[in-house]
């Protein structure tokens, strides 16, 4: 099998804090100590792959998937849609992407959420898909509304998707969140101000997309994904063993 | 200056508390969410190799094992082969989903007891799964690796790296019984787990 290099390392700048006392919970859930980092092996380079055979016809459709198709869910009508790409710029194919979001109200269908929006009866809040051979993906679902939390004394969480990507290999998982543009709430969040690099948090807001709304439909929100890199080398200087 | 045609990873967002939602239906509540869930066992009946078991829990920096964390983990078969590599174990689909139990706040992993792993250089690790924690307040994805205290792990290139050697042990599954392992993660604080950048 052909070495296609080892991952990029990451770049933990373009990354949230472990340690932010505005985002409470993470003070006791933050490793003190530095992280060791080291090449790529093939534990991170491999990874678990996907194929359509598990997916259902509506598991990318957050609208129907509760009622099995017999009835929408209630709430603002979405596209969300977008690539998911390498450091390299280069599309990341047939990978699995998972979301999972509150309802219109702000309220998600799990047993600990006892926020007083009611759930919705046709709502459940989560899908999953596999990006085409050009690492194009897209779900429809409802605009998930913001709701509170208990952090500070009055902490609300913006409109959000959870999304969760494979990529290739192992060493490539990673898991985020999607904002809508133009949400008030984004700046007050203590969870979106973990990212200390704001090209970084503004690269999480989905901006709208009239153009690929569909006219008395849904409207369109873009939002791509960029996955870690393999570094290719034409030379290998090490000795074997080394 | 010319600009880099390189692009920046999308920043790591934490995967809250209900993660379990998306990535877990049956065990948020939602049983029969989807006709097959992801990651439910890294192995099918019949495959090659040792049957083991790993039970531990995820403790916070005050030592109160968490209810809400997810891991994955992901490792080759019985021979050291990553599935979708050639001659691996079309039994084993090496990864794995599980959850704390809500009650006990422990989790079991049962899989196969992986091989050596030839990487790079031809260099040979020590047997190991790599395992992936994402919880609430948990920002970017934690990475570390279970090895096994009934293996020679003398000359595997991870453990080799880390300097201060007592903090060897925090990645090392102990033997309770034929089979079965306890393997503990901490999170912060006295005996934290080494966690991985790579």
């Amino acid at each position: 099998m052909k070495d296609k290099g080892p991952l990029i390392p990451r770049n933990r700048d373009a990354h949230p804090v472990a340690y932010d006392p505005g985002y409470k919970t993470s003070v006791a859930r933050s490793p003190n100590l530095p992280l060791l980092s080291m090449e790529s092996s093939p534990s991170e380079e491999t990874g678990p792959t996907f194929g359509h055979g598990k997916l259902g016809a509506l598991d990318n459709n957050l609208i129907l998937n509760w009622t099995k198709g017999a009835a929408p869910a209630v709430g603002e009508r979405i596209l969300m849609h977008g690539r998911v790409l390498d450091e390299n710029a280069r599309p990341v194919p047939n990978t699995l992407l998972e979301i999972w979001q509150a309802n219109a109200g702000g309220r998600y269908r799990h047993k600990k959420d006892t926020y007083l929006a009611p759930l919705d009866p046709n709502f459940g809040g989560c899908g999953r898909t596999l990006t085409d051979e050009n690492g194009y993906y897209q779900f429809l679902t409802i605009r998930p509304g913001a709701y509170p939390w208990p952090n500070r004394g009055n902490d609300w969480r913006p409109m959000h998707i959870h999304i969760s990507v494979y990529g290739h290999s192992f060493g490539q998982r990673l898991i985020t969140q999607m904002y809508f543009e133009g949400d008030p709430l984004i700046d007050h969040c203590p969870i979106a101000a973990t990212i200390k690099n704001r090209a970084q948090l503004d690269a999480l807001v989905a901006p709208l997309d009239l153009a690929h709304s569909r006219p008395l439909d849904y409207l369109a929100y873009k939002f791509d994904i960029v996955l870690r890199g393999r570094r290719q080398s034409m030379f290998e200087n090490k000795l074997e063993g080394m | 200056m010319q600009k880099l045609d390189t692009l920046v990873e999308t920043a790591s967002q934490t995967a809250g508390p209900y993660v379990h939602i998306g990535l877990m239906p049956t065990y948020a509540g939602n049983a029969g969410y989807y006709d097959e869930e992801i990651g439910v066992s890294p192995i099918e009946e019949g495959c090659e190799g040792e049957i083991i078991e790993i039970t531990g829990s995820v403790y916070d920096g005050t030592g109160w094992a968490m209810r809400d964390a997810l891991i994955e983990s992901w490792q080759p078969d019985a021979k050291g082969v990553f599935p979708g590599q050639d001659g691996a174990d079309p039994k084993v689909s090496g990864h794995c989903r599980f959850a704390a139990d809500a009650e006990t706040g422990e989790f079991t992993l049962r899989t196969v007891k992986p091989g050596k792993v030839k990487g790079r250089g031809g260099v040979v690790g020590a047997p190991h799964i790599s395992l992936w924690v994402v919880a609430r307040g948990i920002n970017i994805g934690l990475q570390t690796r279970i090895y096994f205290e009934d293996e020679d792990n003398s000359s595997d290139p991870l453990l080799a790296r880390i300097e201060q050697r007592p903090r060897v042990e925090t990645l090392i599954a102990k033997k309770t019984g034929e089979g079965k392992y306890r393997f503990d993660i901490r999170l912060q604080g006295e005996g934290e787990t080494v966690f991985l950048d790579i």
